[in-house]
């Protein structure tokens, strides 16, 4: 599926480009994409080193499995296949956990620390395992709850309530989260 | 409510720096270290991801900047249309799962042009807020451990975004239309 959909970006952009008489929009966009994926790769050097730094001490003085502990219940029955007392699963809940107060730059390096966790569970290293397609699809549908640049914006734009905003998108919220649990413990059976 | 919230996000991050090292210290953990042997992985794991970020963001990028983005639009207008989804909120939905900085551009522009309590602006902003940048999500997760096969990851995320968006329209027209 990625294979097509990167090819239908690339096709779709180069026809429109040449109908338009300007396939120099094309080279254009090459230069800004890759130079941007240099950026935005060497910004999370730094930020998820930090945060791999903090995980490590979480876990060495037993916090994660404290953490663990505290929300066990939830997440054995997101991730039955990752045991308990795993560091993935402290990671996983550390990363949730981040998404759902919207802690900005914390959420991709905590991510990011709970799929290496998860690799050393996963049988092949190439191939996504349940628990990391879980993970994934879930964190891609928005955990948000609190959406601070969001009531930022409208609060800077003038509105008379900015967080009125937060019942909507909790709602909202939870229907793509849910849909996105039901759809993932369906297709996970298809080769 | 909204300085507490603001306050809240301000005060989250440090005070979750404060917690993990003084439980560390309080458990005898030698903090400094720990934390220097686990941030050491944070180097390789983003040198890792970036073969991925280029190939995925050099598309959207193409994608976008040659104007074929807009062209789609165009072309799903009738569709929306017919399901009764306002055409100025169109490029926001179609933007938000491919662009982080592109679709925050997009709903800072609505929230501009109709106000951020007008029915376009509760939409735009419920819609922001709801969902992620999907393709980002999924090429840097998978990305940061070598992942080639990804599943039905892509799929069922897009799926989740179209519920996302179906969501935000029916709850914004139950509430504030």
């Amino acid at each position: 599926m990625i294979n097509y959909i990167w090819f239908f970006m690339i096709l779709a952009g180069v026809i429109t480009a040449a109908s338009k008489g300007e396939i120099n929009l094309v080279t254009e966009g090459i230069l800004k994409g890759s130079e941007q994926a240099v950026l935005v790769a060497a910004g999370l050097i730094g930020i998820v080193s930090f945060w791999s730094g903090m995980m490590k001490i979480a876990q060495d003085a037993g916090l994660i499995t404290a953490l663990s502990r505290l929300m066990g219940p939830i997440a054995r029955r997101l991730f039955p296949q990752v045991p308990p007392d795993h560091p993935a699963m402290g990671a996983l809940l550390l990363s949730m956990s981040a998404n759902f107060l919207g802690l900005g730059n914390a959420c991709t390096p905590l991510g990011l620390k709970a799929m290496s966790h998860l690799q050393e569970l996963n049988k092949d290293s190439e191939t996504a395992s349940d628990a990391m397609c879980t993970f994934m699809i879930i964190t891609a549908s928005s955990l948000t709850v609190i959406p601070s640049t969001i009531i930022a914006l409208r609060s800077a734009y003038g509105s008379l309530n900015p967080t009125e905003i937060i019942g909507p998108i909790a709602i909202t919220t939870s229907c793509s989260t849910l849909a996105a649990i039901a759809v993932d413990r369906i297709l996970r059976h298809f080769k | 409510m909204t300085t507490l919230i603001q306050t809240i996000s301000r005060w989250a991050i440090p005070l979750l720096l404060l917690a993990i090292t003084t439980w560390g210290i309080s458990q005898k953990v030698a903090i400094y270290e720990s934390f220097v042997e686990g941030a050491k992985e944070g180097w390789q794991t983003s040198l890792r991801l970036l073969p991925y970020l280029i190939g995925m963001l050099v598309a959207i990028r193409v994608f976008q900047h040659s104007g074929a983005l807009e062209r789609l639009i165009t072309l799903l207008n009738p569709l929306t249309d017919w399901l009764g989804f306002p055409r100025e909120v169109l490029p926001l939905a179609l933007m938000r799962p491919i662009s982080g900085s592109g679709s925050l551009a997009l709903l800072t522009q609505i929230l501009e042009t109709y106000g951020p309590d007008s029915f376009f602006g509760y939409l735009a902003a419920t819609l922001m807020g709801s969902t992620e940048t999907s393709l980002y999500v999924l090429t840097v997760y998978a990305g940061s451990i070598g992942l080639k096969r990804t599943r039905h990851t892509l799929i069922t995320s897009l799926i989740a975004d179209i519920a996302g968006f179906l969501a935000a329209f029916y709850v914004v027209l139950r509430l504030f239309a």
